[in-house]
């Protein structure tokens, strides 16, 4: 089926939220080309379960479409429309499910060795957008805070290596109260600039008391969730003809109702959550993989003014079978190599935030949990230096906002 | 739209300073210029171009039939900043130190193909870009440099064989291709499965059976004849029970599979050794710690590999080693990854990667910046070892031959 031939009845299995919209865009969807659209459709079917700027965002770049004359479209799409599709993916119900469509042009691109130019058209689509529908700035500067290390004394290589340079470096932070004062930041903030998944707090062992304007993921909670995940892979890759795309797909296809999940925060967040599980890599296993994979999903569709990410010990690699084997054994716990993922993940925590707009102003803080060091990036602190003077983390706080 | 803005750092890393983005062509160049100053100031190594009119090279007094040839790829993809930058050099201090003084440079290799490990690996072995499904057990369609090898030189089959980690690499030995029947291509030994049947699943050897990473919820069916440890016993003169107590001492599934090279080395030394090394994919599931300690094993290992060639009779003064990543992985600036977990953006880094050729007749200390095709590899073995590599699509690299 061609893009053209597009009609209302085919979005009735969509949710609510995402039908409406996508009646109110089915003039649009029908101009554009197939190797683009599922994409869009991807998006679109999951609108019922967006966070408020992803919506806003998604409604804009859909107005944008709408607002492109017969011209602009074949200027904005032309590489799109040069890349050459199979017939099966011509015959794929790609409306139903762009998802599955979506995972099997990728296989197609690689194949037929089109990556390259489907990725070319992307970036240049990316690009135009850009400058057509300018992201909006946040209300207050963002503020991103990592603590890595829970369970370490002394750091077997220094820490913070990455972000060192674009901030300035604290050696003798007194860590006293340290996470309850960035705790009460996150308060703070949450209480002066109140929006709904605006201010966020992901650990990745057990949480710590929050208020209630601030969302909440922690990799305890998910306990259970996980356990009903690995049980499910587990029984389903013992059957016969089960291949990576299946799994993927099935995974793709799980509902928080399917694995028992019952929780008060509401559809938008457990369907974050879930996506986490079966969609992340390794962080079905590794509570650091979960963690950073959390704050980067979070810090890309959510786009948070204040995110505190709380790093806890993984548990110690094993062969990936028994790792993926539901087990009642008690966990050994790798706080060493815990701390250097963590380094890693807070950097990337730094890079995710500063993709979203408002970079040039946002604040960063990263800590070495109850112990001395600290970085802190924002722009009224001076890039790659130094300070060895005492100072606790409330001290810091003041300096960078 | 999947594709999101492109990342706007106001602070690159220092070894990326300069590189523009717009041009990928032009990345990559300036990739292989930035590792070859890395190089030539930790290594103290020479520029290929200004040996240009040096005198030809002597191979010595071994003559091709003579020839043997060990090829490994560096553990499923390494990126610069934890390799061959200046912040990456301390993982590899074998390679630094004792390999690439010792070694012809080449510090742009690009892989054009699918960046799957099986598919990009057999790829490296027929010369041509594979595009079979990377997760199935199938065959690569192209011929072979071990059929290409053997055939030519009307050579056995206990001179060509390969040592890969994954039941899913069982088929690379040899092709579908029509001209090439069953069998005349390589040996392919699994040292995790021999393992596995040796211990029949019991015993604290799970570290040792680690599956494919790249897709860990997964574990490919084995296809196609499998060396069992019958032949294990018969042939590398290895009994179970030593295999066993030996495979104790070790901590990885490359350590094992080295193991096995060595004993393949002592016993039959093949003239054409294709070793697949693994542990540095752990990346996927997300754990950078382990990820380093995979680049620090794999540099271990090669340096091993050397002394071993070095002191083995057969192998000493006659033998060239070709090290290379089959490709590296995904930049931490491309938004559409997330860094070094995964290689599935197709960006530049992604792409670039390195190798190092060593031996009697190569050049030692000497960089080549030009770009290298992956699929250059067969037909460079080819105009070494003298058989012609007639259906591969690359062109020999006239530096080392």
């Amino acid at each position: 089926m061609r893009p053209e031939d597009l009609k209302p009845e085919q979005f009735s299995a969509y949710p609510p939220e995402a039908r409406r919209l996508a009646l109110d865009y089915l003039g649009t969807f029908r101009r554009l080309p197939l190797s683009f659209l599922p994409n869009l459709l991807r998006q679109v079917i999951e609108f019922d379960f967006k966070f408020p700027v992803e919506r806003k965002t998604l409604e804009k770049e859909l107005a944008n479409l709408r607002s492109l004359s017969q011209h602009d479209l074949q200027l904005w799409f032309r590489e799109f429309t040069e890349i050459k599709l199979s017939e099966s993916l011509e015959k794929f119900d790609w409306v139903s499910a762009p998802a599955q469509f979506v995972e099997q042009l990728s296989a197609h691109l690689w194949t037929t060795h089109q990556m390259d130019a489907f990725r070319h058209a992307a970036l240049g689509y990316a690009e135009k957008l850009r400058a057509a529908v300018t992201p909006e700035p946040p209300i207050t500067p963002r503020f991103g805070i990592a603590v890595i290390g829970q369970g370490v004394d002394l750091a077997p290589e220094p820490l913070f290596r990455k972000l060192r340079p674009h901030g300035a470096f604290f050696s003798a932070v007194n860590p006293e109260n340290g996470l309850q004062h960035l705790l009460d930041t996150v308060a703070a903030r949450a209480g002066s600039y109140p929006a709904p998944y605006a201010h966020w707090y992901i650990d990745g062992g057990e949480e710590l008391p929050h208020p209630s304007g601030v969302t909440c993921v922690s990799y305890t909670a998910m306990d259970p969730v996980r356990a009903a995940i690995l049980a499910r892979i587990h029984a389903e890759t013992q059957k016969k003809g089960m291949g990576p795309e299946a799994l993927r797909t099935l995974m793709a296809q799980l509902r928080p109702v399917d694995l028992g999940m019952a929780s008060a925060s509401g559809p938008v967040l457990d369907h974050f959550q879930i996506k986490l599980l079966t969609e992340g890599s390794g962080t079905q296993i590794f509570s650091t993989s979960f963690v950073q994979w959390a704050a980067r999903e979070a810090l890309r569709r959510a786009q948070p003014l204040t995110s505190l990410v709380r790093f806890a010990p993984r548990q110690r690699q094993k062969p990936m079978n028994e790792l993926l084997s539901p087990s009642s054994e008690r966990v050994e716990l790798d706080p060493v190599g815990s701390l250097m993922d963590a380094d890693m993940g807070a950097y990337y925590n730094w890079i995710n935030q500063q993709r979203l707009p408002g970079s040039e102003k946002s604040l960063f803080l990263a800590w070495f949990e109850n112990q001395k060091e600290a970085v802190a990036i924002s722009p009224t602190l001076p890039h790659g230096t130094v300070s060895a003077e005492t100072i606790d983390l409330r001290g810091i706080l003041s300096w960078i906002t | 739209m999947t594709v999101r803005s492109s990342f706007r750092l106001t602070n690159r890393p220092d070894w990326l300073c300069g590189m523009s983005e717009s041009n990928p062509r032009e990345l990559a160049r300036q990739l292989a210029f930035t590792r070859r100053e890395f190089l030539r100031s930790a290594a103290g190594v020479a520029l290929g171009s200004a040996l240009l009119h040096a005198g030809p090279l002597v191979f010595g007094a071994t003559p091709r039939s003579k020839r043997k040839v060990i090829v490994i790829t560096f553990g499923g993809g390494a990126r610069d900043q934890e390799t061959f930058a200046p912040e990456g050099q301390d993982n590899i201090p074998h390679l630094m130190r004792e390999l690439i003084p010792r070694s012809t440079f080449f510090t742009q290799v690009v892989n054009h193909g699918i960046l799957g490990h099986y598919v990009a690996t057999a790829s490296l072995a027929t010369g041509v870009y594979e595009t079979i499904n990377n997760f199935a057990s199938l065959p690569p369609e192209s011929p072979t440099v071990f059929e290409y090898f053997r055939k030519d030189l009307k050579r056995p089959s206990s001179d060509a064989w390969v040592v890969a980690p994954s039941n899913g690499f069982n088929r690379i030995g040899e092709s579908s291709h029509r001209s090439f029947g069953p069998g005349s291509g390589a040996r392919v030994i699994l040292p995790k499965y021999l393992l596995s049947a040796a211990t029949s699943g019991r015993g604290d050897y799970g570290h040792l059976l680690r599956d494919s990473y790249e897709t860990p919820l997964y574990a490919p069916e084995l296809g196609g004849n499998t060396f069992e440890l019958e032949q294990m016993e018969m042939i590398l003169k290895l009994s179970v029970d030593d295999f066993k107590a030996h495979a104790r001492t070790l901590s990885s599934p490359d350590e094992l599979s080295v193991y096995i090279v060595r004993q393949l080395m002592r016993q039959l030394a093949p003239s054409l050794l294709w070793v697949t090394m693994h542990d540095i994919d752990i990346a996927h599931a997300g754990a950078y710690s382990l990820y380093i300690e995979g680049i620090r094993r794999t540099d271990r290992l090669c340096a091993e590999l050397w002394k071993v060639i070095q002191s083995e009779p057969e192998y000493t003064g006659r033998t060239t080693l070709f090290i290379l990543p089959d490709f590296g992985r995904d930049s931490d600036e491309d938004a559409g990854g997330n860094g070094f977990q995964h290689h599935r953006t197709g960006d530049v880094i992604s792409r670039t990667t390195w190798m190092m050729a060593l031996g009697p007749g190569i050049r030692e200390g000497v960089v080549y910046d030009r770009p290298v095709d992956s699929i250059d590899l067969v037909p460079t073995l080819g105009s070494m070892m003298g058989f012609t590599a007639s259906l591969s699509r690359g062109k020999p690299i006239t530096e080392i031959l």
